[in-house]
C-alpha cells in the first residue's frame, strides 16, 4: 500500500482536490492537523500511532478550509464521522476524497508513547481498523492483540452503583467543567450553526460554569449526539477538566445498539437514529 | 473548582444527608412535573376532574401540543426547579393527533431515560404513560403510582444541592440574599 504523502502528492499534482487535510510530525511522539495546499507540501504529510485528531471535524461548513473538493486522511473511526455527516447531508460524498488508513490503535494523548497500555481506550472496542469507505487506502499501522476495554468496565462499575451515588460521582465530574465548549468544537457531528447553549431566549442552559448549568450542558451535549456519536473521544481527549465524556457517549451508543440495533456512521445512505422511528419500538418501560 | 462560598453549602449534599430518611421533614410532599399533551393525557385529566375522581394533588401538569414537542431540556429544567419527579404523558401509539409525533418521541425518551439513568436519575423519578381522552381513570393510576415512587425516593435533594452551589456570584444565594462572610458594603463600593 501507498503510503498517505504519495496519495496526497498524486491528487494534488492531478488537481483532483484543492488541499489534502492530514497530520504532519509535531516534535516527539505527537502530530497536528496539516492542511496541504501544494504537492510540495504533501511532502510534510505523515501517519502514525499519534495521529489522535479526526479530521472530519475541518469539513463541516464551519471550518471548511478552502471552496471545493478536498481530501482528508482518515482513520476507521473519522470515516465513521464522515458517513455520519454525509447522513445528516452535511457533507457530500463527491466533494470528498477519503483517504483511510489502515490504522491498528493509537496512543491515548498527545506526547505519550505508543504501548498496548498506553492505547486509546476507543481502539480496544474498534471495529474499524480497515475504514469501510474510501477512495484510496494508505498504508498506516498494524493492528495488535485485543486491548483491555477500560471504558467498557468503568461503564458497569458505575452501573453497578446505586443511583445516588451515580448522582454523585457525575455531579462531581461535570462541577470541574469550566464551560469552554472545547468538546463542542473539536466535534465533528457537533455541526449546527448555533448551538443550544448559545442561545439566550429562552436561556434553557445557565451560562455560567454553576453546577447547575454543567450538569445542564454536558446532559444536553451527550443527548444532543445520541445515535450520532462515533465514539472518535475527541471530546474528551479535548476537555481541559478531564470529564470522562466517553463514558456518555458510550452508554447512549450502547443504549442505541441494544434497543435499536443502531450503530451510527456505518452507512451513507441509512436514515439517521432520531430523525426516524420504527412502530414496533420499545414501550414496556410507558406506563 | 470550589469557591470559598461553597464551604457551608457543601455539607448541605454530603453523603449521609441524600437519603431520604435523614431529610425528609414530616411536612415535605412531592413536587411533580407533568408534561401532558393536549390531545389526550391533558383531555384524559380534565375527565378525571369533570368525573370526581379523586387524585394525588401534587402533580403540576404543563400542557404541550404533542408529545413530540418535548424537548429533553423540559425535563432537565423540571429538575432545576425543584421537582423530585417528572412525568411525560401523551397519546397511545396509533392515536396521535399529529400521526407520528409520540412515535418520534417513545425513541428519544429510550435513549433519553438510559442516558439520565446512567447519571443517577433513576426511574423512580422518571415516569413515562400514554394515557387517552377517555382514559381518566387510567390517568388516576398513573399520577397516584407516580406520587408513591417519588415519595418512596425522598425528595431529590441531590439535584437541589447542585441548584444551590452557585459559582458565580460567589455571595449570592440562589434566592438572591446576601450570604454570610460576604465583604461588607461600603459608601464607595456602593455607589460604584
Amino acid at each position: 500500500m501507498p503510503e498517505v504523502a504519495a496519495i496526497a502528492k498524486d491528487l494534488l499534482e492531478r488537481g483532483v482536490v484543492k488541499a489534502v487535510i492530514g497530520y504532519a510530525a509535531a516534535g516527539p511522539n505527537r502530530t497536528r492537523p496539516f492542511i496541504a495546499r501544494t504537492a510540495e507540501q504533501a511532502n510534510a504529510l505523515v501517519f502514525n500511532r499519534h495521529a489522535l485528531n479526526n479530521l472530519a471535524v475541518f469539513l463541516t461548513r464551519r471550518r471548511k478550509p478552502v471552496a471545493g473538493p478536498v481530501a482528508v486522511v482518515a482513520k476507521g473511526c473519522d470515516v465513521r464521522a464522515l458517513i455520519m455527516l454525509m447522513q445528516e447531508q452535511q457533507v457530500r460524498r463527491e466533494d470528498v476524497h477519503i483517504i483511510g488508513v489502515t490504522c491498528g490503535g493509537v496512543a491515548s494523548s498527545m506526547g505519550t508513547p505508543w504501548s498496548v497500555e498506553t492505547a486509546a481506550p476507543k481502539c480496544a472496542h474498534c471495529r474499524f481498523h480497515t475504514p469501510h469507505l474510501y477512495d484510496s487506502l494508505a498504508e498506516g499501522t498494524e493492528e495488535v492483540g485485543p486491548l483491555p476495554d477500560r471504558s467498557g468496565e468503568r461503564i458497569k462499575e458505575l452501573e453497578a452503583l446505586p443511583p445516588d451515588e451515580r448522582f454523585a460521582f457525575w455531579a462531581e465530574q461535570f462541577s470541574r467543567c469550566i464551560r469552554c465548549y472545547a468538546c463542542r468544537e473539536v466535534c465533528p457531528i457537533c455541526s449546527c450553526e448555533q448551538c443550544v447553549a448559545d442561545k439566550n431566549q429562552p436561556q434553557w442552559i445557565d451560562r455560567s460554569p454553576t453546577s447547575r448549568g454543567n450538569f445542564a450542558w454536558n446532559l444536553v451535549r451527550a443527548f444532543h449526539l445520541a445515535g450520532r456519536c462515533i465514539g472518535c473521544n475527541e471530546c474528551e481527549r479535548a476537555c481541559p477538566a478531564d470529564i470522562p465524556l466517553s463514558l456518555l457517549n458510550r452508554k447512549l451508543a450502547m443504549t442505541a445498539l441494544e434497543e435499536f440495533h443502531y450503530i451510527a456512521g456505518t452507512d451513507p445512505a441509512a436514515p439517521t437514529l432520531v430523525g426516524t422511528y420504527d412502530k414496533t419500538d420499545r414501550q414496556d418501560y410507558i406506563a | 473548582m470550589r469557591w470559598p462560598c461553597e464551604q457551608d453549602m457543601n455539607t448541605i449534599g454530603s453523603h449521609n444527608e441524600t437519603h431520604a430518611e435523614t431529610t425528609t421533614p414530616a411536612s415535605w410532599e412531592p413536587k411533580i412535573i407533568a408534561f401532558v399533551c393536549n390531545w389526550c393525557t391533558y383531555t384524559g385529566a380534565d375527565l378525571a376532574g369533570t368525573s370526581r375522581l379523586k387524585q394525588p394533588p401534587q402533580a403540576r401538569l404543563i400542557r404541550v401540543p404533542c408529545t413530540g414537542r418535548i424537548d429533553p431540556l423540559f425535563i432537565i429544567k423540571a429538575f432545576e426547579s425543584g421537582a423530585d419527579g417528572v412525568l411525560v404523558s401523551g397519546c397511545h401509539p396509533f392515536d396521535c393527533h399529529y400521526n407520528t409525533g409520540n412515535f418520534h418521541a417513545r425513541r428519544r425518551w429510550t435513549l433519553f431515560r438510559a442516558l439520565l439513568d446512567f447519571v443517577g436519575i433513576d426511574s423512580a423519578r422518571l415516569h413515562f404513560s400514554w394515557v387517552s381522552a377517555s382514559e381518566g381513570k387510567k390517568w388516576v393510576d398513573v399520577i397516584t403510582k407516580v406520587v408513591r415512587d417519588v415519595r418512596a425516593r425522598g425528595p431529590f435533594q441531590a439535584y437541589r444541592t447542585i441548584n444551590r452551589r452557585f459559582a458565580f456570584p460567589p455571595y449570592i444565594t440562589d434566592h438572591g440574599e446576601e450570604r454570610e462572610g460576604a465583604p461588607e458594603k461600603t459608601k464607595e463600593s456602593a455607589h460604584a
